[in-house]
């Protein structure tokens, strides 16, 4: 066999197909199943290990230290070492806890983050599941992250968790709307809630630019809103207040150790890879290459390149951004995320109906920016800017 | 009657069952998660991904919370000892029956189980979107600024008052 690039594209199906003319014809589909999730459960909690190293590298490189370096060279082995150490710690159940819901919270958190990959195209032809409603599975199983969440902060019985899972199902629930608002351009424009058909609608090219849907102007403040939120969402720097260290110690999974804070910690890691994920289906092309004459490379790869840009971005701002206050985190959901993610949409109808050509251009850029500056101003108008004064604290 | 059918409606049983018999208010409502999500599994079995899904988002991910909020804010620090059956468990027992009974007869006697089931439309999500934005546009726009103003006197309930200068 020669390996073209087509066939290097396609060698996890080939490869599929292959393994599964050695199963009987009745086993057929529970093996199809089978062959298709474990790559998904393999791969992404080893993304999950590289992250981890990743970020402590990364942010240690911000901070002016060194991070991880006595495992292996560059410390790349801490994420086994930290495995090893989670796993032989000991479960601490507190007393008081409710124990059968303190000990499902962790597994509800780590299945729907599972669950969410469903729909992912990771490459040409690798999609677990190509449902018609997909982009709407992936927000239903989201919004049970919610629950497990909560379940997690009641049942410990702890001021703190349940401070942290208030604050947590709160400005979950206020980012999901922007966020779900922000994917609308993108389905009124593609016509489908497929990911897959929704990829294969940017997968075209102009020259050598390819059809994303980033490049436009709804596009693009639709992918700038949708990361604020996905930041949010997945409860990272600078909308960690959930978990905020030097607030509420580590918000709602404070009461777990050993291997269920790691499940805790893998859930939440999975949860940005998928939003992440989702981000690049509906903005950043999926898994179609930036440039014509890239299209060699296999689909998957740029997949996973993107994914790790997007990563890298996750990383450079927790470094970057000091922690929001509970009410500036409201203000920027409701008075601004929220009505430019509704004027976002009247934009892209705009764009849908006036024809092609510079003029849209220009009318819709006008339209997104004009009211992105002026909210601006009308939010800092009411502010006064000066040197904070301690009441208590001298 | 298959496999997963039977399961699911186990679950779903289970769990609302489950959500009346708890003492612990929370119990109940995770307990009537399950139910929810027991019926958005058996949507999902009928083919219907639209509502299945909306089931979940809707269900799971609002109502369960939105009850679990309201638990917590009204929570009192002693949680009330109530028996978890009614002194009138009998009589509601019986009329309980009493009303599955009629609603059995009635649909068994009556004519929508005689006829043939037509067989099952292939409905995608693409043709629920058309039907909203084109037949029933005017409901939907009717819906939403229901919605809205609801919102907006949920708010207005909820602002604080500006207070007098002192």
């Amino acid at each position: 066999m020669i390996l073209t690039p087509q066939t290097l594209d396609q060698i996890f199906p080939i490869a599929k197909h292959w393994l599964l003319g050695f199963v009987p014809a009745t086993a057929q589909p529970l093996a199809s199943a089978i062959l298709s999730v474990v790559p998904i459960l393999i791969a992404f909690p080893l993304l999950f290990a590289i992250t981890t190293w990743l970020e402590r590298k990364g942010l240690g490189r911000m901070q002016n230290r060194l991070g991880p370096n006595r495992t292996g060279p560059f410390g790349l082995l801490q994420p086994i070492a930290d495995a090893v150490k989670s796993l032989t710690k000991e479960d601490i159940v507190p007393i008081t806890a409710d124990h059968v819901v303190h000990f499902l919270a962790p597994l509800v958190l780590v299945a729907a983050a599972f669950l969410a990959y469903a729909v992912l195209p990771i490459g040409r032809n690798m999609v677990l599941v190509n449902m018609n409603a997909g982009v709407l599975f992936f927000f239903a199983i989201g919004s049970t992250v919610e629950l497990s969440v909560f379940m997690a902060g009641w049942s410990s019985r702890s001021k703190y968790s349940l401070l942290g899972a208030m604050r947590a199902v709160a400005q979950m629930i206020s980012y999901e709307i922007p966020m779900v608002l922000a994917t609308i351009v993108i389905i009124m424009q593609a016509g489908s809630l497929s990911t897959v058909s929704i990829v294969d609608k940017q997968a075209a090219y102009t020259g050598i630019f390819p059809h994303w849907f980033v490049f436009t102007p709804w596009g693009f403040m639709g992918f700038a809103l949708f990361m604020i939120a996905a930041t949010a969402e997945s409860n990272r720097s600078p909308f960690d207040l959930p978990e905020g260290e030097s607030e509420i110690i580590a918000g709602y999974y404070i009461e777990y150790s050993g291997f269920k804070f790691a499940l805790f910690f893998l859930g939440e890691y999975l949860g940005m890879f998928a939003t992440s994920g989702l981000a690049i289906t509906l903005f950043l092309g999926g898994w179609s290459a930036p440039f014509s004459f890239l299209t060699w490379i296999p689909s998957y790869v740029w997949f996973f390149l993107k994914l790790l840009t997007l990563i890298a971005a996750f990383i450079w701002i927790r470094g970057t951004l000091p922690r929001l206050r509970m009410d500036q985190l409201m203000n920027l959901a409701w008075k601004y995320v929220l009505p430019m993610a509704l004027i976002n949409m009247l934009v892209a109808g705009i764009w849908h109906f006036m024809p092609t050509g510079p003029a849209r251009w220009l009318v819709c850029t006008a339209l997104l920016a004009a009211p992105c500056i002026l909210l601006s101003l009308a939010l800092k108008r009411k502010k006064r800017f000066q040197v904070r004064t301690y009441r208590f604290a001298e | 009657m298959t496999v997963s059918f039977l399961i699911l409606a186990i679950l779903t049983v289970a769990g609302t069952a489950a959500a009346m018999g708890l003492r612990n208010a929370v119990h109940c409502v995770l307990a009537l998660t399950v139910g929810f999500a027991g019926v958005a599994a058996l949507y999902l079995q009928l083919g219907a991904q639209f509502v299945g899904f909306t089931q979940i988002m809707v269900y799971v991910g609002a109502v369960a919370i939105l009850a679990v909020f309201a638990i917590m804010m009204t929570h009192t620090p002693t949680p009330v000892q109530l028996p978890a059956y009614s002194p009138h468990w009998f009589w509601g027992g019986i009329v309980a029956a009493a009303v599955f009974a009629v609603l059995a007869w009635a649909i068994r006697s009556g004519t929508a189980s005689a006829q043939a089931l037509p067989p099952q439309p292939d409905i995608n999500v693409q043709q629920i979107g058309d039907a909203l934005m084109h037949r029933y546009v005017l409901p939907l726009e009717i819906m939403g600024l229901l919605l809205t103003a609801a919102l907006i006197g949920a708010v207005v309930i909820a602002m604080d008052r500006k207070e007098e200068p002192k």
